[in-house]
């Protein structure tokens, strides 16, 4: 097995996270999202043995509550790295040129969009609109946004994340 | 006239120059509506003074806010709460006006939410935040913090007897997730799937209970209604509809940015007067006027005020009223394909002209764009645009609005397909590459 069978699927603060969700909820199926953003918040992804622990939490299917987590983008169910770089593709950053600028930003890491870098520093992704559109071109990395965003700019925006 | 009275949503942020805080807020006159509501006014009565104000819903659709909260009638009454949502889903391409609201000034949408839960008797209110909005988050939790600690959320409001538990919902991604019943089922932690309607939410929202949904910007008006009256709102706007705008411009103008501005405002002021005009060396030549989903504007009708009525009879939508540029180094046909790979990418696969004519159509642009187009494209462009924009060919409105800005393009820059085809090239691309 993979190491991540070493540590518990989920913590006691992960739980006690999701628990407090329900309690302000009818019922217990219906913290699914919030249990799953729980979950990545503390450990950057989704694996099947969380999901599992987490369907068990929610007493609901562990089918079910991936074809939650599969529908929504910002849920990874798979490893991401260490930071998630993300390029706005959506019309108002098109206009200024974003296409150029994903060109760009999968260039400089030798990755496309979806992958990760070999040295596990960043992953690529594509996003819809960031509602940034007066600062076009506009990327994010992490919880951080940045824009408008130059090709030149590019390497020392980069080099604050380690 | 202090700022607050002529741009009751952003003028406090432009006295306190930056983010208001509780206690800006509060010097500012802050939670004196929501105050005089729970404690003057009854529920009846605070619906009636937002019906006379003609608040219209900024989310896009623009429907009386006043009348949407009289259905939330729950009659006879049933065991269970009633639920009031605001939708901060802000994922309308072109669209940034809700961040601004919700980083700058949350006490507003606060009190209007108070205001609004109160109004409809419901006991439990959700705020439905979109999950790439991490600085709005921020604001909007320390906020709601700072509110429960005065007393202002929670139990026994102002001393008044009314309870209200407000929760922030972070959500998992996705447009589809701005669909109002699309919104109510990722709230009950499910996929964001649109509802067949009817029933509508104010009848049979989430969990089944009756519920309203409205926007960032709708709620945020409500306040200085209950301060200042019904009248003072309507007379702030320059045409028919009333109140004021957030309007936004984004693209190649000297200024993109966000400016409140009286309901009604031309389009070319908004463009030539805040955001300062266009670069030099480019010319406008269409504007989608409230986001990715609205009609093309081009230029006889850019002297046209925005407001629901007249952006509607010139045959687009106001929409979310932040307006995207299109300008002259832009191919029209790429554009197209730009929008709708989104609107393929974030159809929610239910219905199926959504699901598989969108990707179709986006197909077919890209072809007519690199070069590859044939005979006979552009009508079956025109014949899809009709056919999934329906409306009434799908459950929600997704499919429909992403053949707005198509079918618009088609009309007002058909020599621009028809050359690509004819020519088998772009004619920007030189300009491009």
């Amino acid at each position: 097995m993979s190491e991540t069978s070493l540590v518990p699927a989920l913590s006691p603060e992960e739980i006690s996270e999701i628990e407090d969700e329900i309690s302000h909820l009818p019922d217990r199926e219906s913290a699914a999202i919030d249990a799953l953003m729980i979950i990545q918040r503390h450990r950057g992804w989704v694996s099947d043995e969380s999901l599992r622990a987490a369907a068990e939490l929610l007493q609901m299917s562990s089918a079910e509550l991936d074809s939650i987590a599969t529908f929504y983008n910002l849920i990874y169910r798979q490893p991401v790295g260490r930071h998630v770089v993300m390029v706005c593709d959506s019309v108002s950053c098109y206009v200024m040129d974003a296409d150029k600028l994903a060109g760009e930003v999968q260039e400089r890491f030798g990755v496309k969009f979806g992958q990760t870098t070999p040295d596990n520093r960043f992953t690529l992704l594509p996003i819809v609109c960031l509602g940034a559109c007066d600062r076009a071109p506009a990327i994010m990395i992490d919880k951080d946004l940045h824009g408008p965003v130059t090709a030149a700019e590019l390497e020392a925006i980069f080099a604050e994340y380690k | 006239m202090s700022l607050q009275e002529t741009k009751p949503m952003t003028g406090r942020v432009e006295e306190v120059g930056g983010r208001v805080s509780l206690a800006d807020y509060e010097t500012g006159g802050g939670y004196a509506g929501a105050r005089r509501a729970l404690r003057e006014m009854s529920p009846e009565e605070v619906i009636e003074l937002v019906r006379e104000s003609d608040l219209k819903g900024r989310g896009g659709a623009g429907f009386p806010t006043g009348m949407k909260w009289s259905f939330a009638k729950d009659e006879p009454p049933t065991p269970g709460s009633k639920y009031l949502v605001c939708n901060a889903d802000e994922m309308e391409p072109g669209t940034f006006k809700d961040r601004y609201l919700l980083e700058y000034n949350p006490h507003l949408l606060i009190e209007g939410m108070i205001i609004g839960a109160y109004a409809i008797q419901a006991d439990r209110a959700y705020v439905f935040l979109r999950g790439e909005y991490h600085e709005p988050y921020k604001h909007l939790t320390q906020a709601i913090q700072d509110a429960h600690r005065k007393g202002y959320l929670g139990s026994s409001i102002f001393s008044t007897g009314y309870s209200l538990d407000l929760r922030v919902h972070l959500s998992g991604g996705r447009y589809i997730c701005g669909e109002e019943t699309a919104l109510l089922n990722a709230l009950e932690g499910k996929r964001a799937q649109p509802r067949s309607k009817p029933p509508y939410p104010p009848a049979s929202g989430a969990w089944g209970r009756p519920t309203i949904v409205n926007n960032v910007e709708t709620f945020c008006n409500v306040p200085s209604i209950l301060r200042n009256g019904a009248q003072w709102y309507k007379n702030l706007g320059v045409t028919e509809d009333a109140g004021t705008k957030l309007y936004g411009v984004s693209g190649r103008v000297n200024k993109p940015g966000l400016w409140e501005l009286p309901m009604g405002t031309p389009i070319r002021e908004i463009i030539d007067i805040h955001a300062q005009g266009m670069r030099e060396g480019y010319q406008l030549r269409g504007v989608l006027p409230g986001g990715a989903s609205t009609d093309f504007l081009v230029e006889e009708h850019f002297d046209l005020p925005m407001d629901y009525k007249t952006i509607q009879s010139a045959g687009s939508r106001m929409g979310t009223g932040t307006m995207i540029l299109m300008d002259d180094s832009i191919c029209p046909v790429d554009m197209c394909r730009n929008l709708e790979h989104f609107f393929a990418q974030e159809s929610c696969g239910f219905c199926t002209p959504c699901r598989e004519g969108i990707p179709w159509v986006e197909e077919l642009l890209t072809e007519i764009e690199s070069g590859n187009g044939k005979e006979g494209d552009l009508e079956i462009l025109d014949q899809q645009a009709a056919y999934i924009g329906g409306p009434g060919n799908t459950f929600c409105l997704h499919a429909p609005g992403a053949m707005e800005p198509l079918q618009s393009a088609l009309k007002y820059f058909r020599e621009d397909f028809v050359e690509h085809i004819r020519t088998g090239k772009c004619p920007y691309r030189k300009g491009r590459d």
